[in-house]
């Protein structure tokens, strides 16, 4: 069964269109222009139940519009929207009950009084029988570790105390999809890793579907067997972590240092045949780039161990933020040669 | 269903306790308010035993009793929906099962309900022994009185919560609050008492809702209203009530389809 389905999903919004000098604003007085803005522009994508999918893309590219489209918070100008089976914007009152979702930069919770007192509204907001809630809130208690600061006014947390309250309030009711619009941000690294190991607990254990913005790639290394990349209110990339690795990355590189001087020739001949590129720093070390292939590397060391006195080696992997900056630097526009899945 | 409701006037409950010092600040300002408005209708009645249709006992009951009405029906609502409007967390609020407006109502509830127990009932109390006031000695004054002051919270609300939905159509609603506000005070008849305008001003007042919230019931408890005319009153309530929901719906609806097609 498929969490999310969409399809040719469109947002446009109107934009006032502000004319310049003081005759603009009379004009704008009585005859106000508006200009189209395409936020969404028709894009496609499915997320089977169960799975982590991480929605990345620069500021402004339309993430949270689609987010918004999805939790029902905005209706889409075109296109058809299935989430959980119902149609976002137009079951409104019964999608709400099956989704959870947070948003990294907006509190959910009352703010002046206890953590605990925000979740028994969401208990009888959601209408969660006792025991169920019981039984939940001590799971989430025990895995987010928030047991002691339960009574505590949400304003006297820190933002790690809180997004972990923020998370345990968006699952309070059980749901089988969550969206999380970066749930990560401004967190220190002790808090980012329990949250994303909580993340993928609670995936394994409840097979709940996850879908989460964010501009933290390592969340989605951590979290995400899915990537959608989104440019420019496009879909620019949609699939495997691994795949984006191979298709946009440059392979590995590999540093040895020898024992002896050597010359670029002498290794050139080694490997002949392999298509690896060998670049010297000086006489004594070098360095291999290897575009394709994990037993190429093998091949490669095997060649050189035999011949040249090695002292040290070093395998260096080109990492998810190099290659997304890669992307987001060159835009769509390259993109249009390489294969979108 | 009603149990989520009920429990937004328990969280707002809760909130108003978390802030006990603007409880206190409150306290003085009433006080301040309730006695220095005494003192200039003392001043003002000087040797007269009838003003404007009130005696001057009357008239110390009627300040009292319209101060500690307002301080159940008065909420901050329009403030809290149009900056929840320019925040973009009304958004929020979307992917919650429940109604948006229905629970800001309640939350004013719990406001309200705080400020009766906590603030109006003993500060009644205290009044009392301080200026000359005559409580009704009749039962049934007092259950009109207290229907009418839920009504003058509704009213009050309602119109509240329409200032506040601008926020939508005005790219600055601060002005219009502030109007409200000051409109509330004065032509409710809190500052002065319906009868006290001029017969013209009093004619084109009564067919504004303003009047309900306060002068209606501070009229019944002083006795100026009895009888039959108790029923009536209430009456002009129910009307302004229904009569706003109207403009609730359309205006809720149009702000609601601005938010869910343009993002607010």
């Amino acid at each position: 069964m498929n969490a999310i389905e969409v399809s040719g999903l469109r947002k446009e919004f109107m934009v006032q269109k502000n004319k310049l000098g003081l005759k603009g604003a009379f004009q704008d007085l009585f005859r106000r222009e508006y200009t189209r803005l395409i936020a969404v522009k028709d894009i496609d994508f499915t997320i089977p139940q169960g799975e982590i999918c991480g929605y990345i893309g620069e500021n402004g590219t339309g993430k949270s519009t689609t987010i918004k489209m999805l939790t029902g918070i905005l209706v889409p100008t075109a296109g058809e929207i299935v989430v959980n089976g119902y149609v976002p914007y137009k079951d409104r009152e019964i999608f709400v009950r099956g989704i959870g979702v947070v948003f990294g930069q907006r509190s959910q919770l009352w703010w002046d009084i206890g953590v605990i007192e925000s979740f028994q509204l969401l208990r009888k907001v959601y209408r969660v029988p006792e025991a169920d809630f019981k039984r939940r809130l001590d799971d989430l208690t025990e895995m987010l570790q928030i047991g002691d600061i339960l009574n505590r006014p949400v304003r006297k947390l820190s933002l790690g105390q809180r997004m972990r309250c923020e998370l345990a309030a968006s699952l309070l009711h059980n749901p089988s999809i969550l969206f999380l619009d970066e749930p990560t941000i401004g967190l220190d690294i002790i808090v980012k890793t329990e949250i994303r190991e909580f993340l993928k607990q609670m995936n394994r254990t409840y097979n709940t579907t996850i879908l989460l913005t964010t501009h933290d790639l390592q969340d989605i290394e951590a979290l995400c067997s899915r990537v959608i990349m989104l440019d420019d209110g496009q879909i620019i990339y949609d699939g495997g972590l691994e795949d984006l690795k191979l298709r946009w990355g440059k392979g590995k590189e590999v540093w040895l240092q020898f024992g002896e001087s050597t010359s670029i020739e002498r290794l050139q001949l080694l490997t002949e045949g392999l298509g690896v590129i060998w670049s010297m720093d000086n006489e004594f070390s070098a360095r291999v780039r290897i575009p394709r292939g994990e037993e190429i590397i093998s091949q490669v060391l095997g060649s050189v161990v035999g011949q040249i006195d090695i002292r040290d080696v070093k395998i260096t992997e080109t990492n998810t933020d190099e290659i997304v900056r890669e992307i987001y630097r060159t835009g769509s526009a390259t993109v249009q040669a390489v294969p979108v899945t | 269903m009603m149990s989520v409701y009920i429990d937004f006037i328990r969280m707002r409950f809760l909130t108003m306790l978390a802030y006990r010092v603007n409880y206190y600040s409150g306290i003085a300002i009433y006080a301040i308010n309730i006695g220095s408005a005494y003192f200039i209708w003392k001043a003002v009645y000087g040797d007269n035993a009838v003003l404007g249709g009130m005696t001057s006992g009357q008239m110390s009951t009627y300040i009292a009793i319209s101060w500690m009405a307002r301080a159940f029906y008065f909420n901050n609502l329009d403030q809290e929906i149009s900056r929840e409007i320019r925040d973009g967390s009304v958004a929020i609020q979307m992917i919650r099962p429940y109604q948006y407006l229905a629970s800001k109502m309640m939350q004013g509830l719990g406001e309200g309900l705080f400020r009766l127990l906590l603030f109006s009932i003993p500060g009644m109390i205290i009044v009392a022994l301080i200026f000359p006031i005559r409580l009704p000695l009749d039962p049934l004054t007092w259950v009109a009185f207290i229907v009418m002051i839920i009504f003058s919270f509704f009213i009050n609300s309602q119109i509240n919560i329409l200032t506040g939905l601008s926020a939508f159509f005005l790219e600055n609603n601060e002005g219009l609050m502030r109007m409200k506000r000051v409109a509330i005070d004065l032509l409710s008849g809190l500052v002065i008492p319906m009868s006290f305008f001029p017969l013209w001003a009093e004619q084109i007042l009564s067919f504004l809702p303003f009047q309900a919230i306060t002068y209606l019931p501070g009229s019944v408890f002083t006795g100026n209203i009895v009888g039959m005319a108790i029923i009536q009153a209430i009456g002009v309530q129910i009307f302004w009530f229904i009569a706003l929901l109207l403009p609730l719906y359309v205006v809720w609806g149009r702000a609601r389809k601005r938010l869910f097609v343009q993002g607010g």
